[in-house]
């Protein structure tokens, strides 16, 4: 199995996005290194008008792989506060430095209990191991 | 569901590292490194594909040249032993059953490469189709095929093959075959490709196919030869508009409604689906297939509808960003009345419609 990197200072969602506290109850999102290998080449991220607000669960854009097209889905409740406009002409920063440079949407968080009910590194490296192991 | 099938090399593919997808009941590697990368590579230097899952259907006995020229859209009575061309199976009612290259190994004696979706349907159809004297073989599961492909393939190649009497791979002409000794063993190579960039196909024995394989990737490696999943192919592929089986032609299709009137004998006929062709020909064309590119952002994938004046027109059959070009291009079915280069439409995306333009194929001028 290959090596996926799982900074600790990240949330984790069971949809494989990362949440980063940003402080002030706002909270960046983007999605962790084992969705971007499963992905392969990005080559379109679709990202919301910031003022949106979108309920944990519900799908807030799309990214497109080279074979795929998938949604986007918010790890908790919030309101956009912005989005990574680069990504339009570099989509393949999410590939290159998905925790950094490829960070998708800033929000603020509804409720930042939400956020704590997140799955820590650990517990996220489990969750990957148990799926592949199927 | 039948079992995955592996080629001879599944296991090198997976050491590399590369992302293996199930293509036409194989397991194939779609990218080792970067779609992009790889593209790249054979654009500039060389990349190197595994695509033995394709199939090689050997025809021969002494009305081998009548059946294959009663198979075959394209003249093979003016094929040289040699020479390889490109050509369609029709059906009778003038729909393609594959798209193929035939080779031309002797008088009477003749190789269809065949698309790994359609090995068995076209051995079915070809069986049913021969002259009686005619026979054929499928040796698809004991040959491996590699592509080495991009402006630096011609180079590589030769350091490999044994300079005997034979010319070099680099002095073969375009669409030419001949076999040669490598240190890996003999191989058959021909000058063809499904990139657009110059190149090699290399048929070999599928037990030889890994030493070749590892061979030519440590002669390569210091000029830029890089590994080349199916992704990449595809992209390459697209920019040079050449055709895939089950996108752009399929058993309803002509292949003169997929711009492939050069591959078809219409003036001297003899051929299955012939007459269906001309009769559909005559009766008006219902659509074409035309190469565009979006003018907003947005990739506009297969079976999206083509909205013109607010209706769907057509439907798309491809599509991708170009990484040469750095647009976004497709192929895809519209009525003549929107066909030409220049005309204004759209694809409906995700219930968007995302501008775009019918452009001149092939996309790539580099291809």
């Amino acid at each position: 199995m290959p090596e996926f990197s799982l900074p600790d200072e990240n949330r984790y969602s069971q949809d494989d996005e990362w949440v980063r506290e940003s402080g002030d109850g706002l909270y960046r999102i983007g999605i962790t290194d084992y969705a971007q290998q499963q992905l392969g080449d990005v080559v379109f991220v679709e990202l919301p008008e910031p003022g949106l607000k979108f309920q944990a669960g519900q799908a807030f854009g799309v990214i497109e792989s080279v074979k795929a097209v998938s949604d986007l889905c918010m790890p908790v409740s919030g309101e956009i506060v912005e989005v990574n406009s680069e990504l339009e002409d570099a989509p393949e920063v999410v590939n290159e430095d998905c925790y950094h440079g490829g960070w998708l949407i800033g929000i603020r968080i509804d409720d930042a209990a939400q956020f704590n009910g997140l799955m820590e590194s650990k517990a996220y490296g489990e969750h990957i191991a148990s799926r592949s192991d199927d | 569901m039948s079992e995955t099938r592996r080629t001879p090399l599944y296991a090198r593919h997976v050491e590399l590292g590369a992302r293996m997808v199930d293509f036409a009941g194989f397991a194939m590697p779609v990218q080792y490194d970067s779609i992009k990368n790889e593209h790249r590579a054979v654009r500039e230097t060389a990349g190197l594909f595994d695509v033995s899952h394709m199939g090689q259907i050997h025809l021969s006995g002494k009305t081998a040249l009548e059946s294959a020229q009663r198979l075959l859209t394209c003249r093979v009575d003016t094929l040289e032993v040699g020479q390889v061309r490109y050509g369609l199976l029709c059906n009778s009612d003038g729909g393609c059953v594959d798209d193929v290259t035939v080779y031309r190994e002797g008088p009477s004696e003749f190789m269809l490469c065949v698309n790994a979706s359609n090995i068995e349907k076209d051995r079915d159809w070809i069986r049913d189709g021969l002259v009686p004297g005619s026979e054929i073989r499928d040796r698809s599961s004991e040959t491996g095929l590699l592509a080495i492909q991009g402006p630096k393939s011609a180079e590589l190649l030769d350091r490999l093959c044994h300079a005997g009497e034979e010319p070099n791979p680099s002095a073969l002409g375009r669409f030419r075959f001949s076999a040669y000794t490598t240190q890996a063993g003999p191989v058959l190579i021909s000058r063809t490709g499904y990139t657009g960039s110059d190149g090699f196909e290399i048929y070999l024995p599928a037990e030889v196919s890994r030493a070749l394989f590892d061979l030519l990737l440590e002669t390569g490696q210091a000029d830029g030869l890089v590994p080349a999943g199916l992704g990449a192919r595809d992209t390459l592929r697209l920019e040079a508009a050449l055709p895939l089986y089950g996108h752009e032609l399929d058993d309803t299709t002509s292949p003169l409604e997929a711009g492939l009137a050069r591959f078809v004998k219409r003036k001297q006929g003899g051929f299955i689906g012939h007459e269906a062709i001309e009769a559909r020909e005559k009766q008006g064309r219902s659509r074409q297939l035309v190469g565009f590119e979006l003018l907003e952002r947005g990739i506009a994938r297969a079976d999206y509808p083509i909205v013109s004046g607010g209706r769907q027109v057509g439907r798309v059959t491809s599509g991708a960003p170009s990484p040469s070009l750095g647009t976004s291009i497709g192929l895809g079915y519209v009525p003549p009345e929107n066909a030409a280069p220049g005309t204004e439409l759209a694809i409906e995306i995700r219930k968007k419609n995302v501008k775009a333009r019918i452009v001149t194929t092939p996309f790539s001028k580099n291809s």
